[in-house]
């Protein structure tokens, strides 16, 4: 589509457009500087806060807080919490947004609201609920003590409060997306003789691949992220229960600020390193795609 | 309804959504509930509908509802600062975006406080020159509900506008349309679902908040005192069926809330796409 | 084959022998303030209890603001030792669970408080207000830093004594209303922990004063700023008893009732005297106290029974929704 529209216009034809398409150049620049002011503001001096506190005791003491034992333990416990969540819940999102966008039915904007609904819960409240639930004196608590199984104050109550706090994002990034995306290509797909599966492989994973990954990112980040909910169902037993972000709390409760912010610069570090990711695979979908247009337009010239 | 027939898996999805959500969701806060209830219909409206309460509803939906508002006009112009213009360092700003999911609530708390604290790098200036207290004050319960927010209009309005097709702005301006006119008519329409969805979780996210805000809060009763700290201080007297009546109080708001944005949304997308 | 069958007997042999060279584990669910002493302590024990039995133990803490791990315990955070703030609290899990004893509390001497402590006054250096006593925080443009009773345990102390010396002095619970509603007028920022009060008097440079236990108030010279604060203590201030007691069912539970019981015995022995001591609690044996005399001034100290009637009752009164505490603040 976009190609016929561009072929079309002349050289002359695209300089007018282009700047009926775009802003003056002061207005972008005072924009650019207006959005990036916020984020500076907002973002990079809390950061830059962040990181003053975590070296303020030199290098040595940076690396001493994060190869410390009980820290170690913290960050395998995160990488759990967060390895059991962010696929419990793309598995949830895919099938939401599935039945929620490709379906008519009644009560969906009630189930839609019911999803996004973990947010709004208060951390407080968020492991209030599994204690009230799982609590020795909860609904199954007795059951429970019979069969000797502990859910909160270990590993399992960990991965459901996560699994709570993350559980809207998935979905929440799909649903818009595959709703504006509509359904032809599917149907397509479908009356052409491909199975559901295929269809949803080979049709609808390429198009969501992108919001797909957006969603895993921000679920993964708070995942990793989340204090108040875990706190409350955690235990705090030191090496043993202590997830990264109750290990930040412990070590500033105990004075050693350096170590704490050191341990939460590791929090922003690994944050940063899904975005990297990110942009890697954005960049490698974009030059396939650019390198695609070309061999396409090579084939046309020929 | 003819679309059903042709594409499969309706049962399948939509039993596994609604199994899971009910599981992980929907038991978890019919436990609340029913903890609520047990107070009895007169002793759960004296809990909820004490001054105290009563001040802090006020200060947290208000503070929350401010900093949504700023998240949604910022989170738009940094959403279309990343994705129509070019900059050095993009990449960076947009990678920092996440960064307050990544963060404990209670370093952002800890971070912002130490930043607008008296003595602290904006803090100083802000109060010692202008008078402006931050820390303490429930400007500051702003700035910690606005940054733990932030990502929400950033990360739903971006995908949109990427998609975007030029095309329709090249019509509206050979159209003789002028760039503002543009905005208004073409592009913000298409945006009002991002948008809302982005002020909505932005505004959830907020109204729930505790860690964070404790600390930059002072916490004073009626006064910088959030609902979420009220509920833990009744836990603190064993108080779990006052706190079971608070958590659904906030519930039932924020349900009836994002239940209004999401039907607005529907009826939004009916219209256009009936239009 | 042979290899196979090699693997499979001694991983047999292993799993069969594992549980026997397992080391026990203990838990001790414990509050804020006491971390450096119990990582301390631990050490100290596992090392005696290793040369009396030959047995490698485990020591796992868990700490947290006290009301916290006092609900953890109620709702299934398997606890086989108790270290808490309040006499109230340990009683509250005897309440609800039924897991320790009614009269607990008779089980250890000292009222089951091996150490104690009490609330002092920390201020900045020289003391530039010159605040000596509790009727000095009310002067005008005097601020005055402590969390809040409602959340933290440790600030119901501070209220408490405040409370006590007002009684003390002006004779009546009136009187002692009024100093207390004085008092917190005094208070800018409550926060949330006794810990977080600390940091907000320190590192934030807010306030004049900070109310605090002995043992906060020393730790914090000694870790965040040697010379930069003072310790100022008052005429008269509270007897703070920090109890700790085994949770029977959960002890038995793990078959970690003789150790339990032996870890918290081992607190009133000599080498635990002096641990806590060191760790700025004041000792419960008087020799040790001796020993430590300079550290620990002469206060005159009021106790929660005699003054309040005990901490059920205190809480009931003072701190509880509609108590004392809540009528201080007024709607604006």
């Amino acid at each position: 589509m976009s190609g016929a529209v561009s072929s079309l216009s002349t050289p002359a034809n695209a300089v007018v457009t282009r700047r009926a398409v775009t802003e003056a150049a002061w207005l972008r620049i005072l924009l650019t500087a207006l959005a990036l002011a916020f984020l500076g503001v907002f973002l990079v001096v809390p950061l830059v806060l962040v990181f003053q506190e975590a070296f303020s005791k030199g290098w040595q003491a940076y690396l001493a807080a994060l190869t410390e034992p009980d820290a170690w333990h913290a960050v395998k416990l995160t990488l759990i919490a967060a390895g059991l969540a962010v696929p419990l819940n793309v598995v949830f999102g895919l099938a939401a947004a599935w039945s929620l966008t490709r379906f008519q039915f009644r009560g969906k904007q009630v189930l839609i609201t019911l999803i996004d609904l973990p947010f709004a819960v208060s951390p407080v409240i968020a492991g209030l609920i599994y204690v009230l639930v799982f609590g020795s004196r909860g609904w199954l608590g007795p059951w429970l003590e019979e069969h000797n199984l502990s859910i909160i104050y270990a590993v399992p109550g960990i991965v459901l409060a996560t699994v709570f706090v993350t559980f809207p994002f998935v979905a929440r990034e799909l649903i818009p997306l595959m709703q504006e995306q509509g359904v032809s290509q599917e149907e397509a797909a479908l009356t052409l003789g491909a199975s559901g599966w295929q269809t949803f492989r080979r049709v609808t994973l390429p198009s969501i691949k992108w919001g797909l990954l957006y969603g895993i990112i921000l679920c993964n980040a708070r995942a990793m992220g989340e204090f108040g909910a875990v706190s409350v169902v955690s235990g705090h037993i030191r090496g043993k229960t202590n997830t990264l972000p109750l290990h930040v709390e412990i070590l500033y409760n105990e004075y050693q600020f350096a170590a704490a912010f050191a341990v939460a610069s590791l929090l922003a570090l690994l944050a940063v390193v899904t975005l990297v990711a990110k942009s890697f695979l954005e960049f490698k979908h974009q030059r396939d795609r650019e390198r695609a247009t070309r061999a396409a337009a090579r084939q046309e010239a020929s | 309804m003819s679309r059903n027939r042709v594409i499969p898996g309706f049962g399948l999805s939509l039993g596994y959504a609604t199994l899971y959500t009910s599981l992980i969701v929907f038991i978890p806060l019919a436990a609340l509930a029913a903890s609520g209830i047990s107070l009895g219909a007169e002793t759960f409206w004296a809990v909820v509908s004490h001054p105290q309460a009563v001040a802090s509803y006020k200060l947290s939906f208000g503070a929350s509802l401010v900093a949504a508002l700023i998240n949604l006009v910022f989170g738009l112009l940094v959403a279309w600062v990343l994705v129509r213009y070019t900059f050095p360092g993009k990449r960076i700003a947009d990678a920092l975006v996440d960064l307050p999911f990544a963060l404990p609530t209670a370093v952002a708390g800890i971070a912002l406080t130490a930043l607008y604290g008296r003595n602290g790098w904006f803090g100083q200036y802000l109060e010692g020159w202008w008078g402006f207290k931050v820390a303490y004050a429930p400007a500051g319960i702003v700035v910690a509900l606005t940054f733990i927010g932030l990502p929400f209009v950033v990360r739903t309005v971006q995908p949109v506008l990427e998609g975007l097709e030029r095309e329709l702005e090249e019509a509206a301006a050979s159209l003789g349309a002028n760039r503002w006119r543009t905005f208004r008519r073409v592009l913000l329409p298409a945006l009002v679902p991002a948008l809302l969805t982005g002020f909505a979780l932005s505004f959830a996210r907020a109204v729930g908040e505790y860690g964070s805000v404790v600390f930059i809060s002072g916490n004073m009763p009626y006064r910088t005192e959030i609902t979420p700290l009220l509920i833990y201080s009744k836990l603190e007297q064993y108080d779990y069926a006052g706190a079971s009546a608070l958590g659904v109080t906030m519930l039932v708001f924020s349900f009836i809330l994002l239940l209004a944005i999401n039907a607005l949304q529907y009826w939004n997308l009916r219209r256009q796409g009936g239009g | 084959m042979k290899f196979t069958r090699f693997f499979t007997a001694a991983a047999l042999g292993l799993a069969l022998s594992s549980p026997a060279l397992a080391d026990r584990e203990i838990l001790n669910v414990s509050y804020d303030p006491t971390r450096e002493l119990y990582e301390a302590f631990n050490k100290e024990f596992i090392h005696h209890w290793k040369e009396e039995t030959g047995e490698t133990l485990v020591v796992r803490q868990s700490h947290g603001g006290a009301g916290k791990q006092t609900r953890a315990v109620i709702d299934g955070l398997e606890a086989d030792v108790v270290t808490l703030a309040l006499a109230y609290d340990i009683d509250a899990i005897a309440e609800k669970t039924g897991r320790i004893p009614a009269d607990w509390q008779k089980r250890l001497p000292n009222n089951s408080s091996p150490y104690t402590s009490t609330i002092v006054f920390l201020v900045r250096k020289g003391n530039p207000k010159d605040l000596k006593d509790w009727d000095d925080l009310v002067k005008p443009g005097v601020e005055v830093i402590t969390p809040n009773p409602k959340t933290s345990g440790g600030a119901r102390w501070n209220y408490l004594a405040g409370w006590a010396y007002a009684k003390e002095k002006y004779g009546s619970e009136d009187a002692a209303r009024d100093f207390v509603t004085k008092l917190y007028q005094q208070v800018p920022v409550l926060d949330s922990g006794a810990r977080g009060s600390t940091t907000t008097f320190v590192q934030r440079g807010i306030g004049d004063v900070l109310l605090a236990w002995e043992n906060e108030a020393l730790l914090a010279i000694n870790e965040l700023g040697k010379g930069e604060f003072e310790i100022v203590v008052p005429s008269v201030s509270i007897l703070a008893e920090p109890p700790v007691t085994v949770v029977d069912k959960n002890a038995e539970k793990h078959g970690t009732t003789d150790v339990a019981k032996a870890y918290l015995e081992y607190l009133y022995t000599p080498v635990g005297q002096k641990l806590a001591a060191e760790h700025y609690y004041r000792p419960g044996d008087p020799e040790v106290a001796r020993e430590y005399a300079d550290a620990f001034p002469d206060v005159n100290l009021i106790t929660v029974d005699s003054a309040f009637g005990g901490w059920r009752k205190a809480q009931e009164t003072h701190f509880n929704d509609g108590g004392v505490f809540d009528h201080i603040y007024q709607p604006r």
